[in-house]
């Protein structure tokens, strides 16, 4: 199996060039150094002798991908490209725009992050998986059209819907909740509350169609007609074995998702004024922070990266006959 | 009574008990009652550092903080300067070429220099800070950090000692030195080295230090600023300096009540140059250390920023005079009383206005402006046009108060363009054509929400040389009928378009249509109803208007060759004084030549003359005069189409007291109160917790479950009988 993670890590390192090379030039085609410099310094009283400055302070007066000027292999390497790509293979994010540190941002950030996306998670999937039993349970039933029809509802709300119905509703009209904000340690608890609810009513419908049609499917086969027909109650066939079996796809789905959890909501963040990982990329993007957009770009790619190599490893782990070669 | 009995009892009690409590408060119990303001911040921001820092969202902190010599008077309209920490408004000496002495009114040929003197009051001290900790023998004590230093330090607060000092002269001379440095960025050093003596050839000094520095590999930053010598900065004695400037530059004085002007400690630099902190965030520019009434204790831009009052601020006491209507205002209630009134002040990252407003409706803060999503919550206007609260605002006893920004965005020619540019008439009377048919006013309806008044000319009101009423009117554009302005008719535009050469928008010579290009950066989805909105305005004279929407850079490289044929463009005034928005229009100040701040390029003979004349003056009958004729002539040219100033709306509880919109202070934080108790008395009264909502859903999920139960029993049931 080492050897397999060894393999799938040196794999990544062609995908994490490929993904900063794309973000490079998806980021530069729509922003300049000009426009950075302009957005950086301001729009009154800027002269081009204080553009042409900051973008040398930054190494932005290079050529993208290709120094024309340059001699031999400093043809690639006398670029913005390289010389921001390097350090980010060594997790050396060096500093923002506005000349804060991104790494100690990042440190900070996460946590927050991570107070929302952990209980989102852990709740949402036992919420799921329980309204999918009980639907699937009740196939064929009014509690199964019914539960269909709310989960398609469910599914059909936008976003953003959520979010500000849900501040609206709990925190405005039955002031129930702080309507946003945030604090640390156990304060933040009241903070959380809001964005966590909303964030698993939000998937509930989604995750439990999904669930369903895997218990669903579950159900037709052999084992659970050989289980009734050896007279087991309904309850034990549905909770012993169908769950159990239903449970690898689910568990799988959901270990690639795990590292992610640090990223944190782009939305959901910013409006509960949530400082995660989530409204940093937002902001960046706002204020063209190249560095921080860069950064948090390869940070995702690598957890993604990480969190498909956990799932092939979960994959051993709750199928027997599955081995990593 | 069983167990589920006794848990069920004590649940109720305690819902009930809970009833009486606040369960939405987004902050501290501890913090309830307490003489603390909340406000918030939407980005975080930029800089912290006064020669750097140039936004209104950064002034809000470093207004509080920093402390140039001269401030705006708080109550005061027209705004009048008046000393901070000098001790009055300095007047200059005039000097010769030869540095000798001239009288006051020497013809302005014969001078060559004009010299400030600013004297500081005595007893002015810094808040604490660990830059100025020093140990017994005197030494600094976190001026040469150590490794193992560094490692316990996060926050500035990781510091156990701090010390503080007095202001000096030379505090203030090493800040101006600062705005020479080209590492820092200041936004005016341009504008600055054109008119103080040496500071261009300083800031090429200090590159070369800086470029030595780089080329040394030393992590340490600091470059002593005292070692360059500065001709036009002498430091007289302790609590005086001077300011050398070539020629006359009445101007500067406007600049000594800006943060760019404030002092900075050298201990300050020294301490943050040090390796190692930056690292973790810890800079000046996230970390500011000033003589205001207010410190910044917590600075988490990713979450809360906390302004505490500084324990080493001076006894400076609320103004003893405003203008009319202030005493029944109840502005003057706190005259002679010493400030700040406020104990903190607590910035809340707040990202999204829906959240923020809703939080100020709670009580949560304590003002608010009136954005486009709450406006017709908060305003509605009478028959009259007059916006005033609506009743829900009424009811909670909100205030509504109104101002219009000394800002103005316009619609620009470019008067270098072949075809809508230039003085001749022909060009003049299709520009003149073109001002009728767009409709501001509509468009401050549609686009604004009302926020804002039709620009008459360069000059927005509460600005020296604005003219209101019949005499202040556009007469190229408007008229006055039954006491107020209105709009000529699109015919008056469509004769203007005829007289120009373009009979029903067809441009005689060629028998084409006439197509103009409007110029405009990239812009999302929501502009497109503006855009459309500007195409109609066209229309109306029979005008195709073509929108090139470009990048900003492209956009930025057609303003500077001068390649763009209409744009929009705006400008916030940076002091309160009419050659700040006629230096817009200022000839030598093109941007094609000059990259200057007159985009369209406008250069009129006169007009220039005129503004050389009016810049140096007094405001005086005689500068009113020059104003007016410059305004003339700009109208008659019609450089621009004077599209609208934005008028400010804010939102006040009535616990929040002395508020008075100043759009030229910064410091403005001193001299605000708050009603705690108020406050707190009607947080509890708006936001008792609702529950029977949610009863309601628990009791129809029990209910729903019934039927399942019986299906599943059911179920249960014929699955046994096989």
């Amino acid at each position: 199996m080492l050897s397999y993670i060894f393999r799938r890590a040196l794999y990544a390192i062609p995908i994490l060039i490929g993904v900063n090379l794309i973000t490079f030039l998806l980021f530069f085609v729509v922003n300049t150094p000009d426009d950075m410099a302009h957005m950086h310094l301001g729009a009154k009283r800027v002269t081009p002798e204080a553009v042409e400055q900051w973008k040398a302070e930054r190494g932005y007066d290079k050529p993208l991908v290709y120094n024309d000027s340059a001699e031999g292999s400093n043809k690639f390497t006398e670029t913005i490209f390289f010389e921001n790509s390097v350090k980010l293979f060594m997790f050396e994010f060096g500093e923002s725009d506005e000349g804060r540190d991104i790494s100690y941002d990042i440190g900070e950030r996460m946590w927050p992050s991570l107070a929302i996306a952990l209980p989102v998670f852990v709740i949402g999937l036992l919420a799921n998986i329980t309204f999918a039993l009980i639907v699937a349970f009740f196939r064929a039933t009014y509690v199964d059209v019914w539960g269909v029809f709310i989960c398609v509802v469910l599914m059909s709300i936008s976003g953003l819907f959520y979010i500000i119905g849900g501040q609206y509703l709990i925190g405005k009209l039955l002031h129930l909740v702080p309507i946003s904000g945030f604090d640390e340690g156990v304060n933040s608890v009241k903070f959380l509350i809001l964005p966590v609810v909303i964030s698993i009513i939000a998937g509930i419908g989604s995750g439990t169609r999904w669930y369903r049609t895997i218990f669903l499917e579950e159900i037709g086969k052999d084992y659970v007609r050989t289980a009734r027909a050896k007279g087991m109650p309904e309850n034990v066939v549905l909770f012993k074995h169908v769950l159990k079996n239903g449970l690898i796809p689910i568990l799988t789905g959901a270990v690639v998702v795990l590292p992610m959890l640090f990223m944190g909501s782009l939305i959901m963040e910013s409006f509960f004024g949530i400082p995660g990982l989530g409204s940093y990329t937002i902001d960046a993007i706002n204020s063209q922070d190249f560095a921080i957009v860069r950064a948090m770009v390869f940070l995702g790619s690598v957890l993604y990266i990480i969190g498909l190599i956990l799932t092939d490893i979960s994959y051993t782990l709750v199928d027997p006959r599955v081995r990593l070669q | 009574m069983n167990g589920i009995q006794r848990l069920v009892l004590i649940l109720i009690f305690s819902l009930l008990t809970a009833c009486s409590e606040v369960w939405n408060n987004p902050y501290p119990e501890e913090d309830d009652g307490k003489n603390i303001l909340y406000s918030s911040f939407s980005e975080r921001p930029k800089h912290l550092d006064p020669v750097r820092s140039y936004s209104s969202n950064e002034y809000t902190f470093i207004g509080q903080i920093y402390e140039p010599p001269l401030q705006y008077h708080y109550l005061k309209r027209p705004y009048e300067l008046i000393p901070l920490t000098a001790e009055k408004v300095p007047t200059p000496v005039f000097l010769d070429k030869n540095h000798k002495r001239l009288p006051k009114n020497t013809k302005r040929e014969k001078l060559a220099y004009s010299v400030y003197t600013i004297k500081i009051k005595p007893g002015i001290k810094f808040q604490p800070h660990p830059a100025f900790a020093r140990s017994g023998s005197g030494e600094f004590l976190y001026h040469n950090l150590t490794a193992e230093q560094l490692e316990m330090v996060h926050t500035l607060d990781d510091f156990e000692k701090s010390g503080f000092r007095e202001l000096t002269a030379l505090d203030y001379v090493y800040q101006i030195k600062r705005i020479a440095q080209p590492s820092l960025h200041s936004p005016i050093f341009g504008t600055m080295s054109d008119y103080i003596v040496g500071l261009k050839e300083l800031s090429q000094e200090i590159k070369k230090a800086e470029d030595e520095l780089k080329a040394s590999g030393t992590e340490n930053t600091f470059i002593d600023l005292n070692q360059f010598h500065l001709p036009g900065i002498k430091v007289i004695d302790k609590y005086t300096y001077q300011i050398k400037i070539k020629g006359l530059y009445p101007q500067l004085v406007y600049w000594l009540a800006m943060p760019f002007f404030a002092p900075m400690p050298e201990e300050a630099i020294k301490f943050y140059s040090q390796p190692g902190l930056k690292e973790k965030n810890i800079s000046l520019n996230w970390y500011p250390i000033g003589t205001g009434a207010y410190m910044l204790s917590v600075n988490n831009p990713n979450r809360q920023m906390v302004l505490d009052k500084n324990p080493n601020y001076r006894k400076v006491l609320y103004p003893r005079w405003g203008e009319e209507g202030d005493e029944e205002a109840g502005l003057l209630r706190d005259a002679g009383v010493p400030m700040p009134f406020i104990d903190k002040v607590i910035y809340n990252l707040e990202k999204e206005s829906i959240p923020y407003w809703n939080k100020f409706l709670q009580g949560y803060y304590d003002t608010s402006g009136v954005n486009s999503d709450s406006f017709d919550q908060a305003i509605q206007f009478s028959g009259g046009g007059d916006a005033r609260l609506t009743d829900t605002m009424l009811e909670k006893e909100i205030r509504l108060s109104t101002s219009i920004a000394a800002s103005v965005y316009y619609m620009g020619f470019n008067m270098r363009d072949p075809l809508v540019g230039g003085l001749d008439k022909k060009s003049k009377k299709l520009r003149q054509a073109i001002s009728i048919a767009m409709d501001y006013e509509e468009f401050i309806s549609i686009f604004a929400n009302g926020r804002g008044v039709a620009a008459q000319g360069p000059i927005p009101p509460g600005i020296f040389g604005y003219v209101s009423g019949v005499e202040g009117i556009n007469p190229y554009v408007y008229d006055w009928i039954d006491g107020s302005q209105k709009r000529k008719n699109i015919d008056v535009a469509k004769k203007l378009m005829a007289e120009a050469g373009y009979p029903n928008g067809i441009d005689k010579k060629t028998g084409k249509p006439l197509v103009l290009n409007l110029d405009i950066t990239a812009s999302g989805p929501d502009d497109k109803a503006r855009l459309n909105w500007y195409r109609k305005q066209f229309q109306k004279i029979d005008i195709q208007l073509v929108i090139r929407n470009t990048m900003y850079n492209r956009f930025q490289e057609k303003m500077h060759k001068g390649t763009a044929q209409i744009f929009i463009w705006g400008w916030n005034a940076d002091y309160p004084d009419p050659e700040n928005f006629l230096f817009l229009l200022y000839g030598p100040n093109s941007k094609v030549d000059v990259n200057g701040e007159n985009a369209a390029n406008y250069s009129n003979p006169k007009f220039d003359e005129l503004f050389d004349k009016m810049k140096n003056m007094p405001n005086s009958r005689r500068r009113q005069k020059v104003i007016d004729e410059m305004v003339d002539i700009v109208r008659e040219d019609a450089p621009w189409i004077f599209g609208f100033n934005p008028k400010q709306y804010g939102l006040y509880h009535h616990w929040y007291q002395n508020a008075k919109p100043n759009l030229m202070s910064h410091n403005t934080m001193q001299y605000k109160r708050i009603s705690p108790q108020e406050r707190q008395r009607k947080r509890n009264e708006w936001n008792d917790p609702i529950l029977w909502p949610v009863i309601l859903l628990i009791v129809i999920f029990a209910v729903g479950t019934i039927p399942a139960y019986m299906t599943y029993r059911q179920k249960e049931h014929m699955a046994s009988k096989g």
